[in-house]
């Protein structure tokens, strides 16, 4: 049955679409010229630019067009923005990275730019299609970008890791959706909830399995465990802006539609709150205690990614809108160090030979004390320590999981996040304590990637002291649907 | 000019800032400008304050300036805001005025230090702390600044932290205070927990309906408070870190060893009077404390033979005068104590500094004697100061410690035990101050050649500031005359707005009777006076007369000159008591609780956790397909949890 009243073709509900789109038509088009091919990262900024700007101006707008397809509601403006902005991050400090490594190929801003739009079309839908659309056009770029360095062996694994494990994925979620459009003759998610009694007293197998397979799906671009086995050595192989790119845009981009599908769409299964429960534990202490041991911090950072999204994941088992907006706080707090964080390694890799182990800090300090210092502060943040926007995101995920009366789920969060501890200060440990192996390199700033440092370190510890303001946008935009 | 009240403060935080981030970036005339500079502003403007403050008709005489809410967490509520009353302003009067004077002073006394700009900046922070005592508003406030001027106080009592014992001085100074900060927060918390606010205005309004008078708890609450102005004004039993202190710059002591940091504790006393009035046992007790230390410490005193010591124990002496005014509940009293006493402590101390100057720092008074022809300016200032300090009429010590000893006598909280105590005192601190002056200034010249040939007297910048608290030390207690010499008290007056609150909480009608005993009050003065006189002529027949008698009486009581000369061995009892049994408590919580216990149960854990690691990674192949056999695994479990459910 067809929405005729949200039947309307509006584009302007497409706005930053489009923006992201156009731009990645154009470099890919002028591409080919070779002296315009180096305006592409401007191109891409621009679109970018243009896209923040009109999500921003999205903000508070309430409608749906093209037969209930696109949705625009403040939950996806609000995810919008924050994909934009991660996106911007990410070109700033991708630039140089890719030009000292021979990388820089307009294609790579282009594929930015689609996947983008990818994670725009995903949260801004209400349709499981539409979602599974806005997956793939987010997912085939990002296995390009992840094997983009031709020559490097790693890479090319990455990307053919991420590819085969992705497909598979992208399977299971298909079939997901055949059994729950079986089940119940529509993938609009506000039909299932309005007829979920009937179709769960017909259909309830067909709908659950097909639940579950969905589940699958987007766990897999969140990293829940087990379906978190690709991550650390995509994360690794992949050339250090992507993977910082991985680590927060796709990751936020699956939450929000895992959000809008449990916290919105299947909420009446009641079986969700303990499979979310395992789920959280699980993905907290897999990826705790896996980080321990790595001696490489790209893939520290792979690991602590899962852990983190074990983080989130609680909120699903909790529910309700404060546990909802401490995922969303805390999604944007953690692109915000988690990129910063990145922001440094990436900085260290335009060094010829570094590969971001551990023992190429020692003696960071000594050269660097400023640097070694923000990369300090970015561990703090992530070891969730006052007074950075680590502690606030954390806090609210417990204190609303504590609400709850999820005691023993946070007894395992905080547990996890004590043992956390341990490795995010080895790097500070190492950068400040240890005696300096080799004679370090003195590390070379460009402008942009100083503009990526200042934004994510303002942000870090400027929400870490007045975190109100970004709680209360996140509050009101989960009013969207709840 | 008012809403300027919170320049006072942060003038001498911003020449803190700019000294100490460019720190050995700037020249010396840079530092000394700015570090003298930012003092003389927050003096000016204190001083045009003052005037605007005392132009407002007497009961409107509070200024409350609310800067911003600094906490909020329930119905906890405290604000960053700065109180200007008539205490506050006496208080910023003295603090910004031999502030300055001393900053002026540092200049001659420390232009050959190394660490001189790391000594102004202390010096600047000091004085941005210790106006934001006496200016904060509320407890928590007072509580930041009392906390700062106990760093600036470590701080440059280990100045010069090479010298073991300056180290030693500065950790000992801030551990005791410590002990005492304990007390102080605790009764701030019962403040709190009974009156629901810290602010003063606050809890001078409602701390009457909030405690009942004369009960135990607000007696707790008063002596809590007590025990955190023991430990920073150094009263029985806290008082054991102040002679020590004497390790940091002369000038600091004179600063923060005599005429500000260590009265605080009287100005908190006084801040909170109402509480303390609500309770006349609390009051009985500071009383006690405060003339027991006057006459122990003034004991000691007289057997030292360091010249900054026996100002130290001179100072512990009139700061016992101090609480014991406000123990009788002579509040007025004790604060023109404070003041009076700010002026000659410290003219004694720059005076003294400028005798270790000359000396080539050496401070034992028996290497040193005749110095009076060599160093003019330094000897009539410092007699200046020792005249005031003893109480001869008419310089500034005699009316304010005449009026407290008088108090003592007819308060309604007073006794004549008290009166006894700080008559017997002031004779002591006639003796021993005369006993420095004779052995320092007069008499044979007991120096050797080589310290005698650099005999000088010190610059204008340091001769200056002496002449100039000189005067004020002779003039400073010409506004508190008692009303017998058929003068005005304008210092009571002046005070009256603080002290009424306080009367009015107890709600009796004449506890400080003005119906004097004019008869009393003039024989009790003049047997003081006498005392006094006498006191300096024993001085003089053992120091500068005939010295052999001196030789003579300390053989003859050779075991009481060794108990006062080893200050009664308190040092030695504290040590044996507290600090050597915690010493042995904290190694069997370090090597037994620590190190076996706590450290065992983490790297326990730690092990655990890292063989766990170590075996997950085998997980991670790094093949695809083992890959996707756990992703099957996942798979089916889940689809299996939800066919059952």
């Amino acid at each position: 049955m067809i929405d005729y009243t949200s039947a309307s073709i509006d584009f302007a509900l497409l706005g930053p679409e489009i923006a992201l789109l156009a731009s990645a038509f154009l470099i890919l088009v002028t591409g080919y010229v070779k002296s315009l091919g180096k305006l592409s990262p401007g191109v891409a900024f621009v679109g970018l630019v243009i896209a923040l700007v009109l999500s921003l101006n999205q903000w508070g707008n309430q409608s749906s067009g093209f037969f209930g397809m696109v949705t625009c509601d403040d939950f996806g403006s609000a995810f919008k923005v924050i994909f934009t902005l991660i996106a911007i991050l990410t070109l700033l400090m991708a630039h140089r990275y890719l030009s000292h490594k021979s990388l820089n190929r307009p294609e790579f801003y282009a594929l930015l730019n689609i996947s983008t739009m990818g994670m725009m079309v995903m949260a801004n839908s209400t349709d499981l299609v539409v979602m599974f659309l806005g997956l793939e056009i987010m997912s085939l770029p990002l296995y390009v970008m992840a094997g983009m360095a031709r020559r490097s062996p790693e890479s090319n694994e990455a990307g053919i890791k991420y590819f085969v494990m992705g497909a598979f994925a992208s399977a299971f979620l298909l079939m997901g959706i055949a059994f729950v459009y079986g089940a119940s003759g529509t993938t609009d998610l506000r039909r299932l909830v309005t007829d979920y009694h009937y179709i769960v007293g017909n259909f309830k197998l067909y709908l659950y399995s097909g639940v579950a397979m969905i589940l699958v799906g987007f766990g897999f671009k969140v990293g829940a465990v087990p379906f978190h086995s690709w991550i650390p050595d995509v994360y690794e192989g992949a050339p250090t802006p992507v993977t910082a790119f991985f680590s927060v845009g796709p990751k936020a981009a699956g939450f929000a539609v895992l959000l809008r599908l449990f916290v919105f769409g299947f909420a009446y299964i009641g079986l969700l709150s303990d499979v979310f429960w395992v789920l959280a534990a699980l993905t907290m202490t897999v990826g705790n205690i896996m980080a321990l041991r790595q001696n490489n911090i790209k893939r520290m950072l792979a690991y602590s990614s899962i852990a983190h999204a074990g983080y989130i994941l609680i909120a699903f088992a909790v529910g309700g809108d404060s546990a909802v907006s401490a995922a969303m706080f805390y999604l944007v707090a953690y692109a915000l160090f988690n990129t910063g964080a990145f922001a440094v390694l990436v900085l260290l890799e335009t060094r010829t030979g570094c590969k971001s182990d551990f023992s190429e800090l020692s003696g960071f300090s000594r050269l660097h004390p400023y640097l070694s210092s923000v990369l300090a502060l970015f561990m703090f943040a992530l070891c969730g320590f006052p007074p950075t926007v680590g502690f606030f995101g954390k806090f609210y995920l417990f204190s609303a999981a504590i609400q709850s009366g999820f005691i023993w789920l946070v007894v395992i969060g905080v547990m996890n996040s004590f043992v956390s501890v341990y490795y995010y200060l080895r790097v500070i440990k190492v950068s400040f304590f240890d005696q300096p192996q080799q004679t370090f390199v003195p590390v070379t700033y460009s402008p942009a990637i100083i503009v990526v440092l200042l934004i994510t370190l303002a942000g870090t510890l400027g929400l870490g002291l007045f975190p109100q303001q970004l709680l209360d946008i996140s509050q009101s935009a989960i009013f969207a649907f709840l | 000019m008012t809403e300027y009240l919170y320049l006072i403060p942060i003038l001498p935080l911003v020449g803190f800032l700019i000294n100490g981030l460019l720190i050995g970036r700037i020249p010396r005339p840079v530092i000394t400008l700015i570090g003298c500079g930012s003092v003389a502003l927050s003096l000016a403007l204190s001083l045009s304050l003052f005037f605007e403050l005392k132009a407002l008709p007497a009961d409107s005489r509070m200024i409350e300036q609310v800067l911003f809410t600094w906490i909020v967490s329930g119905n906890f509520h405290v604000s960053m805001g700065f109180l200007l009353d008539p205490l506050s302003a006496v208080m910023i009067l003295v603090v910004t005025g031999v502030g300055f004077l001393i900053h002026v002073y540092s200049v001659g006394y420390m232009h050959k230090d190394p660490g001189y700009g790391r000594y102004f900046t202390y010096l600047n922070l000091f004085t941005f702390s210790m106006l934001t005592l006496v200016l904060a508003d509320n407890f928590l406030l007072m509580f930041v600044g009392w906390e700062g001027v106990g760093l600036c106080s470590y701080l440059l009592i280990g100045f010069w932290y090479h010298k073991k014992s300056a180290a030693d001085a500065g950790k000992k100074a801030f551990i005791v205070n410590r002990i005492g900060d304990f007390g102080f927060l605790i009764g701030m918390f019962i403040v709190f927990w009974q009156v629901g606010s810290l602010n003063f205005v606050d809890i001078n309004a409602m701390a009457p309906a909030a405690f009942i008078a004369g009960g135990s708890l607000i007696t707790i609450t008063c002596l809590l408070l007590f025990v955190g102005a023991t430990g920073k004004s150094a009263q029985i039993p806290l008082f054991v870190w102040l002679p020590d202190a004497m390790e940091g710059p002369t000038p600091v002591s004179a600063l923060i060893h005599a005429a500000t940091m260590v009265t605080a504790g009287v100005y908190m006393i006084v801040r909170s009077n109402v509480l303390y009035m609500m309770s006349p046992d609390a009051l009985f007790v500071v009383a006690v404390v405060g003339a027991l230390t006057a006459i122990f410490a003034a004991t000691i005193g007289l057997a030292q033979n360091d010249i900054k010591r026996v100002l130290a124990y001179s100072t512990v002496s009139q700061l016992g005068y101090m609480f014991l005014a406000c123990g009788v509940a002579a509040f007025t009293a004790g604060i023109f104590h404070l003041m009076t006493h700010a002026f000659f402590k410290a003219l004694l101390f720059l005076a003294s500094g400028s005798v270790l100057h000359a000396m080539s720092d050496e401070k034992d008074i028996r290497k040193m004697g005749g110095l009076k022809k060599y160093i003019p300016i330094t000897y009539w200032t410092f007699l200046i100061g020792t005249l005031a300090i003893t109480g001869i009429p008419g310089l500034s010590g005699f009316f304010s410690k005449d009026e407290i000893l008088w108090k003592a006598f007819s308060s309604d909280y007073g006794h004549p035990v008290f009166w006894v105590l700080g008559f017997v005192t002031a004779g002591l601190t006639a003796f021993y101050m005369f006993r420095l002056v004779y052995l320092t200034f007069h008499g044979p010249e007991r120096m050797d050649d080589e310290t005698k040939s650099h005999l000088h007297e010190s610059p204008k910048s340091m001769t200056v500031p002496l002449i100039i608290l000189a005067a004020l030390a002779i003039a400073g207690g010409w506004v508190g005359m008692p009303h017998i010499l058929g003068a005005t008290n304008y210092f009571e007056h002046w005070l009256e707005p603080v002290m009424a609150s306080g009367r009015n909480a107890v709600d009796t009608h004449a506890l400080m009777s003005t119906s004097s005993n004019a008869g009393m009050e003039w024989s009790l003065m003049v047997a003081s006076v006498g005392l006094v006189l006498i006191s300096i002529f024993v001085a003089r027949m053992f120091y500068n007369k005939k010295p052999e008698l001196a030789t003579a009486w300390q053989k003859k009581m050779s075991g009481l000159h060794k108990l006062l000369l080893n200050k009664y061995y308190i040092d030695e009892i504290y040590g044996a008591v507290i600090v050597r049994p915690t010493v042995y408590f904290s190694l069997f919580l370090w090597k037994v609780v620590d190190v076996v216990l706590i450290d065992g149960l983490i790297n326990g854990v730690a092990v655990v956790y890292n063989d766990l690691s170590e075996s997950l990674r085998q997980v991670q192949t790094g093949r695809v397909r083992t890959y996707a056999t756990w992703f099957a695994v996942g798979v089916v479990v889940l689809i299996a949890v939800f066919m059952r459910g």
